[in-house]
């Protein structure tokens, strides 16, 4: 016993931004186990101020490039809220679409390029290429389907260029629609359900660690809440989205560029595993029970299971999207104008779930329709003060093992939420009023 | 020996180098034709020296300026990754103000555990012998670019402004349909992939050479915009170009 530990992981490698792991023992006591965020602040508010209610989402796009289209729709719904702007049901299933294709392709990214290198003992995916190359040309196809989806409704995957307050300035056709279907059906479920065997056949590696905490995912009464609906908490039920400077209470910490957040405890989880323990009972039947296949419980307490959670997440929505595009032909395609005709210039909320949990963003518009304030409360960071729980219960269950190891299992862990730092660091929440 | 590829991210949303992940139908092959030795977003690998070196974002504190002439010094060809290396890109708009102005209004009494510099692009620190362009930067530039330095050529990288574009597309004029655009002024090599999807061009690409930025201004006032107006549009990709 009285074991001493020292480990600093500098710009931890395969998650979005930059972060260091640090974990001090000293004769067996844990003075420090915590996720450092040292990413470069951006300075966002600098770019917003006094700009038109039309430029709002497509500049807060430039936040994150993986999280490029979460943010374009939450900032779209908090302008449209502030303003009054009504969007058409079209407007609405178009946006489910991209949300649908954006969640695929992230999980996807995550699961396989990011997180999967680890179970097999490799430092990338790139070794993956000769060692298992069906596996990786799997991935490849199927990021290439979800990223279609954004290509064809939005112009661009990355920084979308179709969404615009009040709709869209372009409409897919039906032609486009019924492609996408096609491959949908013949291509990425079989790829989807293949992806699940691949994950049984890795689940073994999981490291088996529990820790209770507070999920908090939205939440509604007719579906799987990816687009909108209540703040739901494991612990204290269904807030509705205003409250949600109180569901996520940010304070500062000072090994961090990026705030943490917490609620009816110290620390909460936002992200797959959260929407999984909170909201399974209302995906497709095919992605529970491959859910349950691959491992997860009801509810689940590994946060190693978040990825996981992910793949079941890619199963849903695909099956969803196939639905959502018999809608939106049956109902008959719409050459829709976007309405931009603001009824009232005031204070608005956005909240979505976007891959890595829930996205808020909050603006008030004065009345030549610029940006007066701007708030934005990203998903990683609510999930940090969880890491750093997790990482201080997790250190003295582990430290029998040799060091490589444990600084494994902490990077796993990390890697396990699918932390986006950039878009941690680069919240916003400024008052422009002067 | 396989040329040694490596990539690095500075300030950035980082969606450049997602972008390069969504190569799907081209990866593979490109990876017979190079070794990726680094590359912090999907590897653990780190490496000495660098036939090539793609670089994202803008540099902006006083470590960026450390890591990017050290990065250059290893490399052989560098290459900017888009809008932000190539010409600060939306990071530039912090610039108009004070950095302690900016420090402060973002994190108070805090400011000072965050040094920051005005965000340039990668040349105004380092040599750079390749730009390839855009807000995401254009995939198809970024092939041809590198492809070109494979096979020992020059890549051919355009001049002329996004309407060349616009027009061989066969898109009805932006001014047309009552919006305004920038594309008179911008860089093309997109394929004017905005208007094409109903867009306007917003300058992403930057200015082309030599361009008539008073005449800009004008037509965009012309279209409704007042002259300050016009030059925010102008400045969003572009506030490093000087537009006043």
């Amino acid at each position: 016993m009285g074991k001493d530990l020292n480990i600093n992981v500098h710009h931890l490698t395969r998650v979005e931004g930059h972060g260091n792991i640090v974990v001090n023992m000293k004769e067996g006591k844990l003075e420090k186990a915590r996720l450092e965020i040292v990413e470069a602040p951006r300075f966002f508010e600098a770019m917003l101020k006094g700009r038109s209610f039309q430029e709002a989402h497509f500049i807060t796009s430039r936040i994150c490039g993986i999280c490029s289209l979460g943010h374009q729709i939450t900032s779209l719904k908090a302008t449209e809220n502030a303003l009054g702007l009504d969007v058409s049901e079209q407007t609405i299933l178009l946006r489910k679409l991209l949300i649908h294709g954006a969640t695929i392709q992230s999980n996807i990214l995550h699961a396989y390029f990011l997180a999967v290198p680890d179970f097999l003992g490799e430092g990338s995916v790139f070794p993956l290429i000769t060692s298992h190359k069906d596996v990786v040309v799997r991935a490849l196809r199927m990021k290439k389907c979800a990223n279609d989806i954004g290509d064809i409704i939005s112009g661009r995957a990355v920084h979308p260029i179709t969404l615009v307050p009040g709709g869209f300035t372009r409409i897919p056709t039906v032609e486009e629609l019924e492609g996408l279907k096609k491959r949908l059906l013949e291509q990425m479920i079989p790829d989807a359900l293949d992806t699940v065997e691949t994950v049984i056949a890795l689940a073994e590696s999981v490291p088996n660690f529990n820790r209770d905490t507070e999920y908090i995912s939205l939440q509604n009464d007719y579906e799987y809440a990816l687009y909108d609906g209540d703040i739901f908490s494991s612990d204290t039920g269904r807030s509705p989205d205003t409250k949600y400077l109180s569901m996520t209470n940010e304070f500062i910490v000072p090994h961090s560029t990026s705030k943490h957040a917490k609620h009816h405890r110290d620390s909460l989880m936002v992200g797959a595993l959260a929407r999984w323990n909170n909201n399974h009972s209302q995906m497709h039947t095919v992605a529970q029970e491959a859910g349950q296949k691959m491992g997860l419980t009801t509810p689940c307490t590994n946060p190693y299971m978040n990825t996981i959670a992910q793949v079941a997440e890619v199963i849903h929505c695909t099956v969803d999207t196939i639905d959502i595009i018999d809608k939106l032909i049956s109902n008959g395609l719409k050459d829709e104008r976007p309405n931009q005709a603001p009824t009232k210039y005031g204070t608005g909320i956005g909240a979505t779930e976007v891959p890595r949990g829930i996205l808020y963003h909050e603006y008030t518009y004065n009345q030549q329709g610029q940006i007066e304030k701007a708030n934005c409360i990203i998903p990683t960071g609510q999930n940090l003060g969880n890491i750093d729980d997790d990482m201080v219960k997790l250190v003295p269950e582990i430290i029998h093992e040799p060091k490589e190891k444990i600084i494994l299992n902490l990077e796993m862990l990390v890697r396990a939420y699918d932390p986006c730092i950039s878009c941690s660091v680069h919240m916003l929440e400024v008052d422009f009023i002067e | 020996m396989k040329p040694k590829v490596a990539v690095f991210d500075f300030t950035g949303c980082e969606g450049c180098e997602l972008n390069k992940l969504n190569f799907e139908d081209e990866l593979l092959a490109l990876l017979e034709h190079i070794d990726i030795v680094e590359w912090r977003e999907a590897m653990d690998d780190k490496a000495d020296h660098y036939t090539v070196a793609i670089v994202e974002g803008s540099i902006s504190t006083p470590e960026c300026v450390e890591r990017i002439h050290d990065i250059r010094n290893r490399s052989d060809i560098l290459i900017a990754l888009g809008a932000c290396a190539v010409q600060g890109g939306m990071n530039a708009m912090k610039n108009q103000y004070s950095l302690e102005h900016v420090r402060e209004e973002v994190y108070g009494c805090e400011k000072d555990r965050f040094p920051t510099l005005p965000a340039l692009p990668l040349s105004r620190y380092v040599r750079v012998d390749y730009e390839v362009r855009g807000c995401p930067m254009t995939k198809n530039e970024f092939l041809h670019i590198l492809t070109s330095i494979l096979m020992g050529k020059n890549p051919i990288t355009p001049s002329h402004p996004v309407c060349v574009e616009c027009k061989l597309n066969e898109n009805e004029c932006v001014y047309e349909k009552g919006m305004i655009c920038l594309g008179p002024v911008t860089r093309g090599g997109c394929d004017s992939l905005c208007t094409n999807f109903g867009q306007y061009c917003t300058g992403c690409r930057g200015l082309v050479d030599k361009p008539d930025i008073n005449a800009m201004i004008q037509i965009l006032n012309k279209h409704g915009l007042s002259i300050n107006e016009a030059k925010k549009k102008l400045e969003l990709f572009n506030y490093e170009q000087h537009i006043n």
